[in-house]
């Protein structure tokens, strides 16, 4: 019920944000619609903890995105220099490695923050294995118990109750 | 609006352009197919991301903000589900990787049986 009222909101909002005109047609048409989309997904059943996380709350949103956005620019900027780089110092390697999510939520943010991250790519992903294509060998050394899985896994437990 | 804000905006719309270059140049000069998607990367997130934000400066804090705001977050969700979808397909078909060291001690790309290649494509860029 309450991710129900969520999906609501979060979609109400989101038609009003887009439509930018608030006359009383347009503010009904916009409820109506978001209901009825409410109503489809509870018929297809993805209103649950994975489809709509919002158990993760507000701490992925403040804590986990902005140590993301930040390694997201200082990876780039590490990518960048060796593309300018004329000796092209890279070393592609492929790594298997376990990560230590539990929960699939957890599994495809830790893969999603893999391939987010410029110089390295989320191949495989199965429970207990991801298989990584690393633009340089100490960028697949680093990926086993990385700061990022360790934050991943974090997340995912202190949200789960 | 304040000369500051737009002077920020252009730094962000003028660095977010320099790294959509960087990431062209590296589509060109990278030697295999996984080591493009790294490339393309840069541009698709610090390029993309400075040009918007660049851009949400000059609009100020109006709705036209919220709505790149938006894209955004398109793009930070979509690009590495279509880039994992990408790699993926590729590793399915066998497209070997050229890696730094040949010498794979453990046998990586392990899949039952390695796809016949496509009847007269060309297979892999470069």
């Amino acid at each position: 019920m309450l991710h129900a009222a969520s999906v609501f909101l979060v979609l109400y909002a989101f038609w009003l944000l887009l439509s930018g005109l608030f006359t009383p047609f347009l503010l009904a048409a916009g409820a109506g619609c978001a209901l009825a989309v409410l109503a489809f997904a509870r018929r297809m059943d993805v209103i649950d903890r994975e489809g709509h996380p919002i158990h993760l709350g507000w701490r992925a949103l403040f804590s986990y995105w902005p140590w993301l956005i930040k390694e997201i620019a200082k990876s780039s900027w590490d990518v960048s220099r060796r593309i300018l780089d004329p000796r092209l110092p890279i070393s592609p390697t492929l790594a298997r490695f376990r990560p230590s999510q539990k929960s699939e939520l957890g599994l495809v943010i830790h893969a999603n923050s893999i391939t987010l991250t410029p110089g390295t790519v989320a191949v495989e992903v199965e429970a207990g294995e991801f298989l990584v294509h690393a633009l340089t060998r100490e960028g697949a050394a680093g990926l086993a118990g990385s700061e990022m899985d360790r934050r991943v896994a974090a997340l995912e437990q202190k949200a789960s109750p | 609006m304040s000369a500051v804000v737009d002077a920020l905006s252009w730094a962000c719309l003028l660095a977010g352009g320099f790294f959509c270059l960087v990431g062209a140049l590296g589509l060109l000069r990278m030697p295999d197919f996984y080591t493009r998607m790294h490339a393309a990367s840069v541009t698709d997130t610090l390029g993309a991301g400075l040009i918007l934000l660049g851009l949400m400066l000059q609009a100020g804090p109006t709705l036209v903000a919220v709505k790149l705001l938006m894209v955004g977050l398109l793009l930070f969700f979509a690009a590495p589900v279509a880039a994992h979808a990408l790699t993926k397909a590729a590793m399915t078909r066998g497209l070997a990787p050229k890696l730094a060291e040949s010498d794979v001690s453990a046998p990586i790309p392990a899949f039952p049986s390695p796809p016949a290649p496509l009847p007269g494509g060309e297979r892999g860029a470069s």
